[in-house]
């Protein structure tokens, strides 16, 4: 094992010194660290957004799979081996499409969208906690923070829907732009109810105060169970996922907001969608399925003689996240779209009563002994 | 003048696109390219905020002016039909009121901040970066409810306020609505709607 790791190492503590020493040649002593800063954290950022961008491509391949076995299909399955190639093959073919611009449409506005749009569903990821030491930046107010930036990825669908300069794109934008924001009042109220639970706006913190002795039992999703309800249905409404799809709406406004858009400029839409889905559904493994902990409580993990079953790793949230996104997939199998007077009635008159109740009656309970969250 | 390094070069170029913005918002010909120029002056506000170590507030700002606010906005402005021509007619007889306001905001604004730091003679120390672990957030939210909590709470009751009366105000029902109660379709069953009529399938031969 040190055999191969070891030579790896030197090599690259190698080429960080090279790279240092050439950055203080071209910058100066003062900028230099800055910049070499940037450089690491801009190797960081790839580390988390290359693989996310694979599991976007692979998400695309497994909604098509599992709703293809929801409906009693196959599924695509002539692109490699069982399929496996197909997300290549979609990319390579949008990457090679033309991007058409409409004549009347606001040049710069329409090109800018959808990279307005990807750009929150990347920049979100900064805080996200994957185990206790890998967080890229650990700010003290992440939570805050993945609320601000993902409350701007509306932008890239309101400006798509006006720029292109066709009504069912506008219709499109101005229907996204109603739910985001009427959604997200319910889902800001249902993480107040988390962090009064966690006692802070880290989600490493978050995450470390739902850990205990009885594993499953310790996450708040017991607790907080109205409040992971509406977050979870929320965060469907937020990506604009169907049951909630009303933007989209191919029956009545064709494809809604990127009804003008081809090639690349429609592909980041499509990533931005998927990375916002991935997103929610980590989120909600953080906040509420107690992120990297194991659901294995460690008195039945020693008894049974597997004590590691009881520690924290890395694959519970990669679990966790896989069964909230599948869960994602299987709305979609499985409900017909709302109608649009409904969604506003239940983001409005349902949720946010049932999160302000809730509230109330959280915070009466934690001033009673019949709190056992506490650490 | 103090010396370039990278926090003061990032505050100028914050600072020169936030100055940019403001004048595009006052300046451009579209009233949606306004909006959104805007949204770029608070964005690179919050950036500034965040170099001031007030990173609660820029985040606020972000979330509140940014994802919410400016959305609403975006939202109306998007759906008028304004001819902004027909608005420019008038710019030269609204000028000397408008410059007057403007010169007296700029009188007053230079006014504060001259007679603050006349006071200790235009040297400032730079204030002590704080430690790592000093939370913003939790600083503010221990003075709004303990130093602060009866405005705090008045404001939160003017606020309510405003909410129901807007509400009271806009809200009327159209009588040819055909708004259902949800309950009652909810509690709709088959016996309501379908009535099931026995009878031959031919008529008997006479």
């Amino acid at each position: 094992m040190n055999a191969v790791v070891l030579p790896l190492v030197n090599a690259g503590a190698w080429a960080w010194g090279l790279l240092g020493a050439s950055v203080v040649a071209v910058f100066g002593q003062d900028f230099a660290p800055y910049v070499l800063y940037a450089i690491k954290t801009l190797i960081l950022i790839m580390c988390i957004v290359v693989p996310l961008m694979l599991c976007v491509a692979y998400l695309t391949l497994w909604e098509r799979k599992l709703i293809g076995w929801i409906q009693v299909r196959i599924g695509p399955n002539r692109v490699g081996p069982l399929g496996l190639l197909q997300p290549i093959a979609d990319g390579l073919k949008l990457l090679v499409k033309e991007i058409i611009i409409p004549a009347g449409a606001s040049k710069f506005l329409f090109v800018i969208a959808p990279m307005l749009a990807l750009m929150p569903a990347l920049a979100a990821w900064a805080v996200v906690p994957f185990s206790p030491e890998l967080v890229l930046a650990n700010i003290d107010a992440s939570l805050l923070y993945i609320l601000a930036i993902t409350s701007m990825g509306v932008y890239g669908i309101i400006i798509a829907g006006w720029a292109s300069n066709s009504k069912y794109a506008f219709i499109g934008a101005l229907r996204s732009a109603a739910q985001i924001v009427s959604y997200e009042i319910a889902m800001g109220f249902a993480l107040v109810g988390v962090l009064m639970a966690a006692q802070s706006l880290n989600l490493g913190e978050i995450v470390m105060s739902q850990d205990g002795r009885y594993g499953v039992l310790n996450w708040f999703f017991i607790p907080l169970f109205p409040f992971f309800l509406v977050y979870l249905i929320s965060g469907v409404a937020e990506t604009n996922r169907a049951p909630f799809d009303v933007a989209e709406g191919e029956s009545e406004i064709v494809a809604g907001f990127h009804v003008e858009y081809s090639g690349m400029t429609f592909a980041l839409f499509f990533l931005a969608e998927y990375a916002n889905m991935i997103l929610v559904s980590t989120l909600c493994s953080i906040l509420f399925l107690g992120g990297w902990l194991s659901p294995v409580p460690l008195v039945l993990a020693e008894s049974i003689g597997l004590p590691w079953l009881a520690a924290g790793n890395i694959g519970w949230l990669f679990l966790k996240l896989f069964m909230v996104v599948s869960s994602f997939l299987w709305f979609r199998a499985t409900f017909p779209r709302y109608r649009y007077d409904q969604i506003m009635r239940l983001g409005w008159k349902v949720f946010i009563p049932v999160t302000i109740v809730w509230i109330v009656v959280l915070g009466a309970w934690m001033q009673t002994p019949l709190w056992v969250w506490w650490k | 003048m103090a010396e370039l390094n990278f926090q003061t070069f990032i505050f100028y170029a914050f600072s020169a696109v936030l100055v940019g913005a403001s004048v595009g918002v006052i300046t451009s010909r579209n009233p949606v390219h306004s909006a959104l120029l805007l949204v770029l002056a608070f964005f690179t506000s919050a950036g500034l905020w965040i170099q001031l170590q007030a990173e609660f507030l820029a985040i606020a700002l972000v979330l509140v002016y940014v994802g919410a606010v400016m959305v609403l906005f975006l939202f109306v402005v998007m759906m008028l039909d304004i001819n902004l021509e027909k608005l420019r007619k008038d710019f030269w007889s609204y000028l000397p009121v408008g410059g007057l306001v403007a010169a007296l905001l700029v009188l007053e604004m230079g006014w504060i901040l001259w007679s603050h730091f006349s006071a200790d003679g235009f040297q400032r120390e730079e204030p002590a970066p704080l430690p790592a672990d000093y939370s913003n957030t939790k600083q503010l939210g221990r003075l709004i409810y303990t130093v602060y909590v009866y405005p705090f709470e008045i404001a939160a009751v003017i606020l309510l306020v405003a909410i129901v009366a807007a509400i009271a105000l806009t809200l009327r029902h159209r009588k040819e609505s055909k708004y259902i109660d949800p309950a009652r379709q909810v509690e709709v069953r088959r016996k309501d709607r379908v009535r099931i009529v026995s009878m031959a399938s031919e008529k008997k031969p006479d």
